[in-house]
């Protein structure tokens, strides 16, 4: 499974939430389907993706928050899954894309091909960790249709998710973002602030 | 406990008058009533960290959602936060209050509350963050509007430094 494929997936449902993202390959991907008003690209300060999120979640409880993030980062704040468990935001959908590699920072090569992997790679649970952190709802999915039924079911559900997905340690094509990073952190609290906070 | 429950309620009181409506804390000796504090208040929404870090990422998500917020933590829980206020707070030029429990200083009688103590006005300079010391509690409300102002307007992190004076009455 393809993250770029994953994101394709769920692309067109990602309109009225407020998505925050990790840096490297998944930000890259995702503005490379299209850059939103909505999408914040937190490019650097990994596992912070999850704080960030639950900051809005908390702050703005009627509306939905997807969080993209990856198992490098979510490794670097291991802790964040009990905060975000204890906390238990109805309003946000935890996904994680596992490619076992800190690929974004040096890890992964052209070709998938894995020389610094992270701990996932030799057996640590994310989806397990998350659910014995308290997450309502936790699942591992390795085929495409089932991170997007899951991931479509628990944007329209009413509880916090977390979907683990394993995916290959493929490189995007691109790293380049036509985007500074201050006008997308301007532009995202514009958004979220705008009445009814549609685009 | 000889923390001081009158100053715990005007360092808060003065917290809310600025708008503050989430707190993220550790707890710390000093900062239990004022945690307790939020805790009982109904209009305040209190995340309990397991690092604090984390709290950086939160008050990131609910200034862009424009909601007030603080964080509450002790000298080696700034240290800790370190990474994410450079790689969000600094980097993003984001708002962040600080309120540290200044450990550590003169009147310290625990040996392990002395190391982190004397790194902390140094660190917040290294990183050129406006910092000052709540000692009175007449001077806590006015101080900490000014923080709060700076922060906003200079979309920087800002560190108040709750003394011991403040925070601690000697058993008599």
């Amino acid at each position: 499974m393809k993250r770029i494929d994953c994101l394709k997936a769920i692309y067109p449902e990602l309109k009225d939430c407020a998505v925050v993202t990790i840096m490297g390959a998944v930000a890259a991907e995702l503005y490379s389907l299209g850059h939103r008003a909505n999408f914040f690209y937190l490019e650097h300060a990994m596992g912070l993706a999850s704080s960030v999120g639950l900051g809005i979640a908390l702050t703005q409880p009627d509306r939905k928050v997807v969080v993209i993030d990856g198992d490098g980062s979510v490794l670097m704040n291991l802790g964040g899954l009990t905060t975000m468990a204890r906390s238990r935001p109805k309003n946000l959908v935890h996904l994680i894309f596992d490619n076992e590699t800190l690929l974004s920072v040096g890890g992964g090569a052209p070709g998938g091909y894995k020389w610094f992997t992270t701990a996932t790679a030799t057996g640590s649970d994310l989806a397990g960790i998350a659910k014995a952190a308290g997450y309502p709802r936790s699942q591992l999915v390795r085929e495409l249709e089932d991170f997007e039924e899951a991931t479509l079911d628990a944007i329209k559900g009413d509880e916090l998710s977390c979907i683990v997905a394993k995916v290959e340690a493929e490189m995007p094509k691109s790293f380049l973002m036509d985007i500074h990073m201050l006008e997308n952190r301007f532009e995202f609290p514009r958004w979220l602030q705008a009445k009814g906070g549609v685009n | 406990m000889p923390v001081s429950v009158a100053n715990s309620q005007v360092v808060y009181d003065a917290m809310k008058g600025v708008g503050v409506r989430l707190v993220s804390a550790l707890p710390e000796t000093w900062l239990v009533h004022l945690i307790r504090i939020a805790d009982d208040d109904p209009e305040m929404t209190l995340v309990r960290l397991a690092k604090e870090e984390e709290g950086v990422g939160i008050s990131a998500g609910a200034h862009f959602a424009g909601v007030k917020s603080a964080m509450l933590m002790q000298n080696h829980g700034f240290l800790q936060a370190i990474n994410g206020i450079v790689g969000v707070s600094l980097l993003y030029k984001i708002p962040l209050l600080m309120l540290i429990t200044d450990r550590g200083s003169f009147g310290e009688k625990d040996p392990w509350q002395t190391e982190g103590g004397k790194y902390t006005r140094p660190v917040l300079d290294a990183l050129h963050i406006a910092h000052d010391d709540l000692t009175a509690p007449d001077d806590v409300e006015p101080k900490l509007a000014k923080a709060m102002t700076l922060a906003q307007s200079s979309l920087s992190p800002v560190a108040l430094l709750l003394n011991r004076d403040l925070m601690w009455e000697e058993p008599k």
